[in-house]
C-alpha cells in the first residue's frame, strides 16, 4: 500500500471514528428512544467488555483453546483471585502479568 | 491558561476522573504501546503511524485494520471492518445523547469523539441520569484526558521504538486484564451479571463472523436476555427464579 493510499485510509478511519461516536449524538431534534431501549442500554457496558474478554482468553486463531498449557488461563485466574480478594484494577492487571509474562518467556505456553 | 479551562482541571470531579481512569491506566498504555509497534511493524510510515494514532484514536479499530493495511487490502475492506468494530460506539452514543444534549452540536461531538470504551464504562457506573450540578462532565472530561494520555504517550513510544520493544512478552495481554477488572468492578446484580455471561458465549459462539461482528451479536444478546429479565414476562421470570435459587433444585415444571 502507497503512503498516499495509506493516508486516504487513515482519513477514512477518523471519519468512522467521529461518525460511529457520535452517531446519536448529532440530531438536533427530540429524539425519544423507546422505553425498551432506555432499559436495555443498561446492560450493554458489561455486555461490550464480556465480548471482548472472552474470545480473547479462550480462543486462539478462531479456535477454543484445548490446551491446559496456556498462559492466559492462568493469568485470568490468578487476577481475578486479586480481584476478588483486593478489588483493585491496577493490582488485578499487575498480578496477571507477572504469571503471564514467566510462563510465556520460560515455558513458552 | 484561560480561566475556563482553569476552572475546569481544578473541578474536583475533573480530578476523580482522572484519578479512576489512572486505575486502569496501565492496561491502557500496554496496548497502546503495542498498537504503536503494530503500526510501524505493518510497514506504516512514522509519520503516517503518528498521523493514525492521533487522529483515529480508537485501539480495536486500529488493531483489526493494521494488519489488513499491511497486506493491502482495499480501502473499502478495510473501512467496513473498522465500521464494524466500531458500530458498539453508535449503541454507546444513544446512552451518551441525554448526558450531552444540553451542549450545542459542535461540542457535543468533540465529547464524542472523545468516548472510548473505558470512559464510558467508568462514567456509565458513576451516573446513572444526566444532572448539571454534580460536574458530570468534569469528571467525563478528566477521565478522558487520563485515558488519552495513557494511550497516546505509549503509542507513539511504540511509534519511535518499534524495533526494540519486545511483542513477544505478551504485553497487549495487559488490556484485555485491564478490561477484565473493570468488567468484575461492573459486576452489580445478578441480571446484569447474567447478560454479561451470555455475552461472551455469544461472543465466542459467533467468532466466526466477518469484521469482529460478533461483538455487536453478544451486546444484542445480551440486551435482550437482560430486557427479558427485567420484563417480567413468563421466560424472563423463570430465568430470574432459577438465578435467584440459592442452590440448585427441581427444574422447573413442563
Amino acid at each position: 500500500m502507497s503512503d498516499w493510499e495509506s493516508f486516504i485510509t487513515i482519513v477514512g478511519l477518523t471519519v468512522i471514528t467521529v461518525v460511529t461516536r457520535c452517531f446519536f449524538l448529532i440530531p438536533e431534534r427530540e429524539l425519544r428512544l423507546p422505553g425498551w431501549v432506555q432499559r436495555g442500554l443498561r446492560f450493554a457496558p458489561l455486555a461490550a467488555l464480556a465480548a471482548v474478554v472472552v474470545p480473547e482468553v479462550v480462543m486462539s486463531h478462531g479456535q477454543l483453546i484445548s490446551t491446559w498449557q496456556d498462559a492466559r488461563i492462568y493469568a485470568v485466574a490468578a487476577a481475578t483471585a486479586w480481584f476478588f480478594w483486593r478489588r483493585g484494577i491496577l493490582g488485578t492487571i499487575v498480578v496477571g502479568m507477572a504469571v503471564l509474562m514467566p510462563l510465556k518467556l520460560l515455558l513458552g505456553w | 491558561m484561560s480561566s475556563p479551562l482553569r476552572a475546569l482541571v481544578r473541578h474536583p470531579q475533573f480530578a476523580l476522573g482522572m484519578r479512576e481512569m489512572s486505575g486502569v491506566s496501565l492496561g491502557i498504555a500496554a496496548w497502546g504501546l503495542v498498537t504503536g509497534v503494530a503500526m510501524v511493524k505493518a510497514g506504516l510510515s512514522i509519520p503516517l503511524s503518528l498521523l493514525m494514532t492521533f487522529a483515529v484514536f480508537a485501539g480495536s479499530a486500529q488493531l483489526a485494520a493494521i494488519p489488513l493495511m499491511g497486506a493491502g487490502s482495499p480501502a473499502w475492506v478495510i473501512w467496513a471492518t473498522a465500521l464494524c468494530v466500531n458500530l458498539r460506539f453508535v449503541i454507546f452514543s444513544a446512552h451518551w445523547r441525554p448526558f450531552f444534549m444540553r451542549f450545542p452540536r459542535g461540542q457535543r461531538m468533540l465529547l464524542g469523539y472523545l468516548t472510548a470504551d473505558l470512559n464510558y464504562v467508568l462514567f456509565m457506573k458513576r451516573f446513572k441520569e444526566p444532572r448539571d450540578d454534580e460536574g458530570q462532565i468534569e469528571y467525563f472530561l478528566g477521565s478522558s484526558f487520563m485515558s488519552w494520555l495513557a494511550w497516546q504517550v505509549p503509542s507513539v513510544l511504540g511509534i519511535v521504538l518499534a524495533d526494540v520493544v519486545p511483542t513477544h512478552w505478551g504485553l497487549g495481554f495487559a488490556g484485555v486484564l485491564a478490561l477484565l477488572g473493570l468488567g468484575y468492578a461492573l459486576l452489580s446484580d445478578k441480571a446484569t451479571s447474567f447478560a454479561a455471561v451470555v455475552a461472551g458465549a455469544a461472543a465466542v459462539a459467533a467468532f466466526a463472523l466477518p469484521y469482529r461482528l460478533n461483538i455487536v451479536v453478544a451486546i444484542a444478546a445480551a440486551v435482550c436476555i437482560g430486557l427479558m429479565i427485567d420484563g417480567g414476562g413468563d421466560a424472563g421470570r423463570r430465568v430470574l427464579a432459577s438465578l435467584m435459587r440459592a442452590k440448585p433444585r427441581d427444574r422447573v415444571a413442563s
